[in-house]
């Protein structure tokens, strides 16, 4: 912290105390809840519950679709950082080096970050849909297109979905990336190597790694909590259960299965992916690393 | 000549890449300027009709919902208040929160820190089912208190802010201290006026993530008279060309703050990241 400070007896805490106060009542509650959820067991009709130990815990390990949903959100965040991260790094390669109409292009490509997920997926809604979709021609034209049948099917349907508005956010943070690298640097190695597509990947591309790293972080995380609103308003995890992630999951149990105890414990596994990955990006904010 | 190729080729990837950010919002806009009997019968359509007018005014002034209780311009300000309020008061609070952890000397302050970023562990979506038994105990169901307080019990913004506190010179608090300044007083005359950039931008960034809120409305409104624009979409009825319209609309708000104030969103990021 600073090393210069104030030093005062309750000063500090009236600056602090909104902030607690707010946290404690809407957050700390809700999560001791959770917790208690997750280690009872209640009855079919609400009337009584006992304390469980992890009864929920394996109930959850031995539910086939808990790792259908886990199987699909890894599949899920992968693939999107995977699209996203490309085609943002490829644009914002691209913008980097025009000269003109670097703005335009800027302004043109970051304006669907804004968009929230619920809306792409409704949008993304019509462009599937039997009656009036084009992608859903195109892909029936192409093989056969049925996602409420075929889970490849409905993978695609949904990493569409998802990836579309990514792209900016990647977008965004490549180009930025790639403007503060140094021009000196680049300049020297034009000089040493001719070739663009082995400069970018033996200079640029590395330089580019700090960004690289946040941007996985979090494209995963949004794959994680914010496709949300995606599944929701697309596949609803159809077929089956196949195109659920582990938060829709969650929710789909304990809201409208009422299953507090299964949706507890669930949230309480998604705590512990949560915090791996978290630490793993204190550490890298934390020990930023840098090369200019 | 090979240089000129080669920017051939940069502009050609980059209008691949804003045809398709473009291209499937236009469909959707043009196919909400025709009536709904032409989408029916001839499918999304790349060209605009003429029904503009009638089918966007009859979205924003005729009552719809489940139960035909509410309009589009309703819905509209439920997301503006619940949007201003979020982003208000995760500004204030966030601003003197981080202020209390950088420039005070704290007993507890280990505990203190990891008790409010901890939280960023914990997305509402992680604790939805609780959160509403909780508010539903607080008799906060159907207000709109309900749908900002939990959403501003985030500590994003307090991590903003205290990393924007720490690379302020120590220099500043030393000056300060010899001319006997109070804290309440650095902070009022100091600190919030040099912080004016990173609130603008946390106060937007904190907006358009309130604004896009799906789930959390979905859950806590049971009355129509609470519906906001996002969670509307999936729930109102109407023909086609009407949602086609209401979707448009629902974009244009944050579309228009990131378009528009996009120099001071994405330096508010980067002086974070």
């Amino acid at each position: 912290m600073k090393k210069v400070q104030f030093k005062s007896y309750y000063s500090q805490y009236f600056f602090l105390a909104p902030q607690l106060l707010i946290l404690l009542i809407f957050l700390y509650w809700p999560i001791i809840q959770t917790f208690k959820d997750a280690f009872t067991m209640q009855d079919a009709f609400g009337f009584g519950s006992q304390f469980a130990g992890f009864d929920n815990f394996l109930f959850v390990f031995s539910d086939p679709s808990y790792f259908t949903a886990f199987k699909f959100t890894i599949i899920y965040s992968f693939v999107i950082t995977l699209i996203t991260g490309s085609i943002g790094l490829l644009l914002a390669v691209q913008a980097n080096k025009v000269l003109h109409g670097k703005n335009v292009y800027k302004t043109l490509l970051i304006w669907p970050y804004a968009i929230a997920p619920a809306v792409v997926g409704v949008m993304a809604n019509y462009f599937f849909s039997e009656r009036y979709g084009l992608l859903h021609h195109l892909f029936n034209n192409l093989w056969g297109f049925n996602w409420y049948e075929d889970v490849f099917d409905a993978y695609i349907y949904v990493i569409i979905a998802g990836s579309w508005k990514q792209i900016s956010a990647n977008f965004i943070f490549f180009l930025a990336g790639l403007q503060a690298i140094q021009k000196t640097v680049i300049e020297a190695s034009i000089i040493d190597c001719k070739s663009n597509i082995r400069r970018f990947w033996t200079i640029t591309f590395p330089l580019l790694m700090p960004t690289t790293f946040f941007l996985i972080i979090i494209n995963i995380t949004y794959a994680f909590f914010d496709t949300f609103g995606i599944i929701d308003t697309t596949t609803i995890g159809a077929p089956g259960s196949e195109t659920k992630t582990l938060v829709y999951k969650a929710y789909i149990d304990g809201f409208k299965g009422l299953d507090l105890g299964s949706a507890g414990a669930q949230s309480i596994m998604m705590m512990i992916i949560v915090l791996f990955i978290t630490i793993f990006q204190f550490r890298y904010i934390e020990g930023k690393i840098h090369y200019n | 000549m090979t240089r000129h190729i080669s920017s051939t080729i940069n502009h050609c990837i980059l209008l691949i890449g804003l045809l398709i950010m473009i291209v499937p919002v236009w469909i959707i806009f043009a196919s909400s300027t025709h009536s709904s009997l032409f989408i029916n019968t001839n499918g999304l359509q790349f060209f605009l009709g003429d029904n503009f007018i009638e089918n966007y005014s009859r979205v924003l002034f005729k009552k719809s919902g489940f139960f035909n209780e509410i309009t589009a311009l309703k819905m509209f300000f439920n997301s503006f208040v619940m949007a201003t309020g979020i982003a208000t008061l995760s500004v204030i609070t966030s601003l003197m929160a981080a202020y209390g952890l950088v420039y005070f000397k704290i007993k507890y302050a280990t505990i203190i820190f990891w008790l409010i970023f901890i939280t960023l562990l914990v997305p509402l979506e992680l604790r939805i089912m609780p959160s509403y038994i909780v508010m539903s105990k607080l008799n906060l169901v159907n207000t709109f208190a309900g749908l900002i307080l939990p959403i501003s019990a985030s500590a994003i913004a307090t991590f903003f802010f205290r990393q924007f506190y720490k690379s302020i010179p120590d220099e500043l608090l030393e000056a300060a201290k010899l001319d006997g300044t109070s804290s309440w007083r650095f902070f009022i005359d100091f600190l919030v006026p040099l912080s004016k950039t990173m609130i603008a931008a946390v106060f937007i960034f904190m907006f358009v993530f309130g604004y896009n809120q799906y789930l959390w409305p979905l859950i806590m409104t049971t009355s129509e008279q609470y519906w906001t624009v996002v969670m509307g979409l999936k729930t109102m009825y109407g023909s086609i060309s009407d949602r086609f319209a209401f979707v448009i609309m629902s974009m244009i708000p944050p579309v228009l703050i990131i378009v528009f104030l996009q120099k001071l969103f994405i330096q508010g990021i980067f002086q974070n990241k």
